[in-house]
């Protein structure tokens, strides 16, 4: 099935919301795709429980969506962009390929936590950090848990705050990031007063957990679950004994459909113009994917890349220098949680990297050589090849490896043999020599 | 349960691997596998695994979910009387 609009946003976080409802304020028709069952994206993403500290940007932001006239298609997950114009979703629900055309295409694909490899990090009860937020808010109870948060990144913070909240007994917070390297990052803060404000209420609601700087995870203990956390500050090692560890390493882009388009990437994301157009014409990009930094610059490149658009680049010109402002926060802020080489180091020879795949360190380290690539690795040790399709194991190889995952291909993500056989079914009666397009 | 839960939210009955556990309404399948100390699946080694990053990428908690296999249990809300199993 195949329906057109004039506008086509993948993405309903923050960045998304934003560019739809612009757009759809000019009249345009626009659709917002996304995966998951609610619109908020992972930052905003609804729980079963109400929220005890509402964001009131979020209210705003999703009251002004539902609004505005642009359509939302929840559960549509982008399994291909054939072109600038043309992107394919399979909805799971009803089993089947849905394709939307459009004149434009914005994707706000959001950010993903990015994991590093370290002994006994595939045992039950390791989760990501912002992970273990997303599965409490979905029903997982945590009450009287004794948790360790542990990596790099603002995430940190935040997750510890909420798991308190939520009952559990937050053990340590243990942030690779060294205390001289954030103090700059500290330093900007002063000029955003709001993401102050936040940054010490979470603080001061943590009083009793101790917030370790320079201190890292070295290994989980226990067998079929964890029983302790070894962590480490580079002088000595010590053990935490706890349930559960909360561990995610900041956030990497989520560039799958920016390198399906062809889009320019940069070393931060996605390379985009003043009016978040990519280097595809017709093609914008808003949000984590142009480079990670956060809600705020999220909501103002969604509202840039809508106005733009849908034409009206002079309302967008008015945005610049606000949006610009927080990309320049970004920046710091990426700067201030750059991973230590210690971090890098963890994995030891029967340490499993790619977790669909259960490839270990040493099959991977075997595979070093002068001219080894992504896909020498992929192909001699299966790494990436698994259902996740190097989502996970891809940042952490590239960051231990330096090999750097660029065979992405459709579809994005498995589905069903069945998919393409009714989709292809389709197109035959419509336009019988049609090729099948996945 | 939460039992600071202002609204008292209702509960259903999802089971997993065979044991009925009792969950809050619009919990997704990947918590009500937690709340039952249950694997998700089990690894090519043969390890077990359970949900990391809750957001539908990992594929880490793939499970059986009335008798469909490879289901993003992190996805898909709990219904009453789902029957899910641990993904061997």
């Amino acid at each position: 099935m195949s329906r057109n609009f004039d506008i086509v946003v993948v993405g309903s976080g923050p960045a998304g919301l934003a560019a739809a409802t612009a757009a759809a304020a000019l009249g345009k028709r626009v659709a917002v795709l996304d995966d998951n069952p609610k619109p908020g994206g992972q930052i905003w993403r609804a729980g079963i429980h109400p929220d005890r500290h509402p964001d009131p940007a979020k209210a705003r932001t999703i009251a002004a969506f539902s609004a505005s006239g642009a359509e939302l298609f929840s559960g549509h997950q982008i399994v291909n962009a054939s072109g600038p114009g043309i992107v394919d979703a399979w909805v799971e629900s009803t089993k089947t390929l849905e394709s939307f055309t459009c004149d434009k295409l914005i994707f706000a694909t959001g950010a993903r936590e990015r994991f590093l490899p370290f002994p006994g990090w595939t045992l039950p009860g390791v989760f990501g950090a912002g992970g273990l937020q997303a599965l409490v808010r979905s029903g997982y109870n945590v009450r009287g848990k004794r948790i360790v948060v542990a990596g790099t990144g603002p995430l940190l913070l935040a997750v510890a705050a909420h798991l308190k909240e939520d009952g559990a007994t937050i053990v340590t917070i243990a942030e690779q990031s060294s205390i001289s390297r954030l103090t700059p990052f500290l330093g900007s803060l002063l000029t955003h007063p709001k993401k102050l404000r936040q940054g010490v209420r979470l603080r001061a609601s943590l009083l009793g957990s101790p917030y370790r700087t320079g201190c890292w995870p070295v290994a989980v203990e226990g067998h079929r679950e964890v029983t302790a956390v070894r962590l480490s500050n580079g002088a000595r090692t010590w053990t935490e004994p706890c349930d559960l560890l909360a561990c995610g390493f900041h956030l990497v882009p989520n560039l799958e459909v920016a390198m399906l388009l062809g889009c320019n990437i940069g070393a931060d994301g996605v390379t985009v113009d003043e009016n978040q157009q990519t280097s595809v014409p017709h093609v914008y990009c808003a949000g984590e994917p142009t480079g990670v930094a956060g809600v705020d610059a999220a909501r103002l490149q969604g509202e840039v890349a809508g106005l733009a658009a849908a034409g009206d680049t002079q309302n967008a010109g008015r945005l610049y220098r606000r949006r610009n402002a927080e990309a320049t926060f970004g920046k710091a802020m990426n700067r201030a949680f750059a991973l230590r080489p210690e971090v890098l180091s963890l994995a030891q020879p029967d340490t499993i990297v790619c977790r669909c795949e259960d490839v270990r360190y040493r099959d991977l380290d075997a595979q070093r050589s002068e001219h080894s690539a992504w896909t020498d690795a992929k192909l001699q040790t299966r790494c990436g090849m698994g259902p996740c399709q190097g989502r996970i194991c891809g940042p952490a190889i590239e960051q231990l490896f330096g090999w750097k995952n660029n065979s992405v291909r459709p579809p994005l993500y498995p589905i069903p043999v069945s998919a393409f056989c009714k989709a292809n079914s389709a197109r035959v009666d419509s336009e019988p020599n049609a090729l099948p397009r996945l | 349960m939460h039992d600071s839960d202002p609204l008292n939210h209702g509960h259903l009955l999802v089971v997993v691997n065979g044991r009925s556990i009792p969950m809050p309404e619009g919990s997704t399948v990947a918590a009500a596998l937690l709340t039952a100390n249950a694997p998700c699946r089990t690894s090519v080694a043969g390890e077990p695994r359970t949900a990391l990053c809750g957001m539908g990428i990992c594929f880490e908690c793939r499970a059986v979910i009335d008798g469909v296999p490879h289901q993003r249990s992190c996805q898909i809300p709990c219904r009453d009387g789902m029957e899910v199993e641990t993904q061997p």
